[in-house]
């Protein structure tokens, strides 16, 4: 499949670890997923609300949880994690797919949502990603997810398929 | 029951006719097989269809099955069940990305935006 992506590359985006400030006053930081307890992630997801999952994921009981995040948490792919104090209050990831491109997701537990955390992670995990030498990214978002949809175009990303239950959006780093 | 499975060629529309073979050896419902030709598929349409027989000569049932060659299956597979009055359509369907999120097909939203039956999806 192609996908079409904007003409230009975006802008350098911040690189982890930073800290940031969310819209509630709560300090965050945004660091490197090698830098962070990958038990903490399993903590988050267990707290994870079933109603906030898109498309089939994050899985909802443990075992599930555990092998899907050791793939997305494999060397080739880039993960970045929202920490304030010992919480993994966010986790975002990008993973390869076969045609040296990767696809993007973000997650944010439910007491962190509508703070800015979102943004930060996706932010992040893109300089992230420049570092890496990433410089084709995609995703899909439901329709409705108009939030969402409304994060990724303000950080760069623009509608490459809007044809089916989902949005595709691309991004060139 | 009447039973139109439509098979497109992709790994899961072979686990669905599987699925459905099986269950049907069991409910004695009324099988057919539409094979249709998936622009997403590489494989030719003639070894689709050989595959998709060679499942149903080793289930031991004998279904009929139909080719639809035309551009859009979808359209034709829902045509097919509500002018011949099949109860059912069943599609395979809902591969994973690379990260893991649940994506339908073309064909597959068509059916389940489009059909006046119900629609199994096996995934």
């Amino acid at each position: 499949m192609t996908r079409t992506y904007p003409d230009e590359p975006a802008g350098e985006f911040p690189r982890p670890p930073r800290t940031i400030t969310d819209r509630e006053d709560r300090p965050i930081d945004v660091i490197s997923a090698d830098d962070a307890d990958t038990e903490s992630l399993v903590e988050m997801y267990l707290d994870f609300d079933p109603a906030d999952r898109a498309q089939g994921i994050p899985p909802v009981k443990e075992e599930p949880i555990r092998e899907w995040l050791d793939t997305i948490l494999d060397d080739d792919c880039v993960n970045v994690v929202a920490k304030h104090d010992d919480t993994v209050a966010g986790h975002a990831t990008l993973v390869p797919d076969n045609e040296g491109e990767h696809e993007l997701a973000i997650f944010v537990l439910q007491a962190y949502q509508g703070a800015g955390i979102g943004t930060a992670l996706v932010e992040t995990l893109l300089g992230y990603g420049q570092a890496e030498g990433i410089d084709h990214v995609w995703l899909t978002v439901e329709r409705w997810n108009e939030p969402a949809i409304a994060l990724y175009e303000k950080v760069g990303f623009e509608t490459s398929s809007a044809e089916s239950f989902e949005v595709e959006m691309a991004i060139r780093l | 029951m009447k039973l139109l499975l439509g098979v497109g060629g992709s790994e899961l529309s072979y686990l669905a006719l599987t699925e459905t073979l099986e269950r049907v050896s069991e409910t004695g419902d009324e099988l057919t097989v539409v094979i249709f030709e998936n622009e997403d598929i590489d494989a030719d349409f003639g070894t689709v269809q050989q595959r998709v027989q060679d499942h149903i000569d080793e289930s031991g049932l004998a279904p009929p099955t139909r080719l639809i060659e035309d551009a859009s299956p979808g359209s034709e597979l829902v045509n097919i069940a509500e002018s011949e009055g099949f109860d059912r359509i069943v599609l395979g369907g809902g591969g994973r990305s690379p990260l893991g999120k649940i994506q339908l097909g073309p064909i597959v939203e068509f059916v389940l935006l489009n059909a006046q039956t119900p629609v199994t999806l096996i995934r």
